[in-house]
């Protein structure tokens, strides 16, 4: 096969994968319907609360993942990886985290009280913004600290012993490169937001794009207008996309001897305080399930552990099949393809899955790889942000020498680019396995009883006025969760923090 | 190739017993089928007696039906709930029960050919009854202080939330809008679905969550818990019923009837109080378990029959929509 056929054929599946299943729902649907007043309302309140909360989780992430890089202290990478937690938690989880610390009984309040400040009122459009920023903030600070170690550090050993200014040299092109996208990830991510903007948004005012397509399909099954709505998140999506590659233009920094960043610059003080917000931010709600779930964790029924079995096995596939797909996809026009993955509702990927399953097989038969098919779209645009900038520092770092190696196929991936993509193909491996894992996602359109998988058997429980039990299973699916992402992402990182 | 083998004699000895007992597939709730629901104890008693097996099919019932049309799986359908049987029936896939419903012991008359209830509820406002008083009726729970904290379910999401907001429209009228208004300040927030708003008023949230009469029977019952009430109003709650119904072109007609006949049975019956957690719809009370024939009971139901809540339904929710984004 030709050198340049793969990417293609791989962004073409890709594209084919998600926008078949709208056409599918659209030809079922009849056609475009005309979106209401209301839809435009929600169309604006979504828009407008993604900016934010992808241009608030990126500004902040820009000073703590500096800080991150430039430092190093005993229980940093393990502080590292739990941050990462907020990310990979079940929507249902996290608000229920967030609410200990924000909410009306939270421990903020309680702490506020005593100085006679009013009481905080998480609801409304900053609470869905603080939300996502919650869930966004890791994601960017990972992506940005993984620029910041792609500087080489031979560079900013020159800055130094020239006195020159790091930050315009070494570390705005870097930012020029990579802020863009992680942005566009995070805007596209917020897109889709639903769960959140509902318990938190505190009335119809917060109503998001997502919930109207939810409303048409499962109240007013009016299957036009949601995948009428699923098209318009389509042209948000790959709107954001596009912008995000016109903006992420900047040199290559050029080759480096690969080592660990060394840096004499910037103050420790500041560096403390913006590590230690963060991680009070991020860590109090983690710590608030993790005291809400145990509890639980005795009331846990025997059947929660075939669920785990099965969640577990939906993670690990879709992390060798995202992997498989996302190396030959590692360029600008397989990540524009990929962003279409998760700005289209899950509801419409699956409802069109069914449309086009249906003629041949049961659905209920084919549940779970079409659990694992949508969690591998969805997850194939955080992969590609995480490997590309990698990937492409090996192409141009690398080529001539491979070059004049004669090194092709199967040997220049092994001997040039694995090695030096293992730690971002170890942390997109763990992200993939960890959102896998706490997916309710596809499986509530169509299970049977006995195949749920850990996150339905959370929402089982919750139905069943078992809410103690059911935060026992959310701690359960956390540390699954978390265990999954930890395995991928320290077997990445292992040797390369050395020295 | 051995795989191959193994996968050919297994499907050949799954049909040979297939062939042997006939398959009822009946859609239901994803919470009707989960193990904490009234569905394993219900398809252990039918299959006692049918010979057959019961197999749940578990999902959103509606959409699914509606999406596969005539080539459905599906037998019988059960949880669908008269705020949406429209859309079902004018779909032309159910066909007539042909069950006698003269042991129905509902607070309404039921006559309908098509679709058989199964439980009953109200919808109504559940508090911590050692930390609130309470309230006698609609109008006492819109003039509390504000500072009160309610939590309630999306009516574009919930059907509790859409019943809810139909109750509403049944208490004020043309004055809805205006009522949603005087109570949108209590509101703190407003949850995709029922779960989520009871996990908040559990947690200390709020102080009264959109619930159902019922309700109370849980902490009663499975946890000894008498804290747990529900507000009974003067002007009457919003009457929640779930029904089955047979689909039309069913390939196991006998079996689908027998099943929607089983529904009115003393053994169905008795098994709804405690795995549903809602009222039996054919029982007399004194049979109900001791925590339920505690409960207070509203003294009128409101109720708007399918016509009437599909022409409704879309103002009741705009009234909700307005008020709140004010």
């Amino acid at each position: 096969m030709a050198r340049g056929a793969l990417p293609l054929i791989a962004a073409f599946v890709v594209a084919g994968l998600v926008i078949g299943p709208v056409a599918a729902v659209l030809w079922r649907g009849g056609g475009f319907t005309a979106l209401s007043p209301a839809d435009l309302d929600a169309l604006r309140f979504t828009v407008w609360q993604a900016i934010w909360s992808a241009a608030i989780s990126v500004a902040l992430a820009v000073p703590v993942a500096r800080a991150l890089a430039r430092r190093s202290f005993p229980g940093r990478s393990a502080l590292i990886s739990v941050m990462g937690a907020p990310f990979i938690l079940p929507v249902i989880v996290a608000v229920l985290g967030l609410l200990a610390v924000f909410g009306g009984n939270g421990v903020l309040n309680l702490l506020l009280a005593p100085l006679g400040v009013p009481k905080l009122d998480i609801y409304g459009a900053h609470g869905v913004i603080l939300a996502h920023v919650f869930f966004n903030l890791p994601l960017a600070v990972r992506l940005i600290l993984q620029g910041w170690l792609a500087i080489p550090s031979e560079r900013f050993r020159v800055a130094a012993s020239l006195g020159a200014p790091v930050f315009r040299l070494l570390e705005w092109p870097m930012l020029r490169r990579i802020v863009p996208g992680a942005f566009a990830v995070i805007f596209v991510i917020c897109l889709g937001s639903f769960a959140v903007a509902l318990t938190l948004g505190g009335g119809p005012r917060a109503t998001t794009v997502e919930l109207a397509i939810y409303q048409a399909f499962k109240f007013d099954f009016d299957l036009g207008k949601a995948a009428s709505l699923a098209v318009v998140q389509l042209v948000l999506g790959l709107g954001a996309g596009a912008v995000a590659l016109l903006l992420a233009r900047g040199d290559m920094l050029g080759a480096g001897l690969d080592r660990v960043v060394q840096r004499w610059d910037g103050s420790r003080l500041l560096d403390a305080l913006w590590i230690g917000a963060a991680a009070l931010f991020l860590l109090a709600p983690l710590s608030a399930i993790l005291l809400a779930g145990l509890p639980g964790l005795d009331d846990l029924p025997a059947s929660i552990w075939p669920a785990a079995l099965r969640s577990l096995a939906i993670s690990l596939g879709a992390v060798v099949l995202t992997t498989a797909l996302a190396l030959p996809l590692a360029t600008r026009a397989g990540e524009a393809a990929s962003l279409l993955g998760i700005s289209v509702s899950g509801l419409v990927l699956g409802t069109g899955l069914f449309v086009i399953a249906q003629p041949f097989v049961r659905p209920s038969s084919i549940a779970l790889p079409v659990t694992l098919l949508v969690n591998v779209l969805m997850a194939l645009p955080f992969v590609l942000r995480i490997l590309r900038p990698g990937v492409e520092a090996v192409q141009t770092d690398f080529a001539r020498l491979s070059a004049s190696l004669g090194l092709s196929g199967w040997a220049l991936w092994r001997i040039v680019y694995l090695p030096r993509l293992r730690r971002p193909m170890g942390f997109a491996a763990g992200l993939t396995g960890a959102l896998a894992m706490g997916d309710l996602g596809v499986i509530t359109l169509f299970s049977r009883p006995g195949e749920g998988t850990l996150p339905l058997a959370m929402y089982r429980l919750m139905g069943a006025y078992q809410m103690q039990a059911a935060y026992g299973a959310a701690l359960l699916l956390v540390t699954l969760s978390l265990a999954v992402f930890w395995v991928f992402d320290r077997g990445g990182r292992v040797d390369a923090d050395a020295g | 190739m051995k795989t191959t083998l193994l996968t050919a004699v297994g499907l050949v000895m799954a049909t040979a017993a297939a062939a042997d007992t006939d398959v009822l597939t009946v859609y239901a709730p994803d919470y009707f089928g989960s193990e904490w629901g009234p569905g394993p104890a219900i398809e252990a008693a039918f299959e006692a007696q049918c010979g057959c097996d019961l197999q749940y099919q578990t999902g959103d019932v509606l959409p699914r039906l509606l999406l596969e049309g005539e080539r459905t799986e599906a037998d019988v359908v059960i949880g669908l709930n008269t705020d949406v049987t429209k859309r079902a029936r004018e779909s032309g896939l159910l066909g007539t029960h042909g069950v006698d419903l003269s042991p129905l012991t509902l607070p309404i008359d039921w006559t309908d050919d098509t679709f058989v209830p199964f439980n009953y509820s109200h919808v109504a406002f559940v508090y911590d009854n050692t930390k609130l008083d309470g309230f006698d009726s609609f109008e006492d729970l819109l003039n509390a202080p504000d500072d009160l904290r309610v939590v309630i379910q999306d009516p574009r999401s919930s059907i509790s939330g859409l019943a809810l907001a139909l109750w509403m429209k049944a208490v004020y009228g043309d004055e809805t809008e205006e009522a949603w208004a005087r109570l949108a300040p209590k509101i703190v927030t407003v949850t995709q679905g029922w779960s989520e708003s009871y996990g908040l008023f559990t947690d200390g949230e709020a102080d009264v969550v959109l619930s159902y009469t019922s309700s109370p029977a849980y902490h009663i019952i499975a946890e000894e818990d008498l804290s747990k009430s529900a507000a009974i109003f003067d002007e009457g709650h919003y009457f929640f019923v779930e029904l089955a119904a047979k689909i039309a072109g069913t390939d196991q007609p006998e079996l689908a009837e027998d099943f929607l006949a089983f529904i009115l049975t003393e053994e169905f019956q008795t098994l709804i109080p405690t795995t549903n957690w809602s009222f039996p719809v054919a029982l007399p009370a004194d049979q109900w378990p001791e925590g339920f024939q505690s409960l207070p009971q509203p003294d009128k139901a409101l109720f708007y029959s399918e016509d009437e809540a599909a022409a409704l339904k879309d103002e009741a929710i705009e009234a909700w929509r307005a008020a709140l984004s004010r």
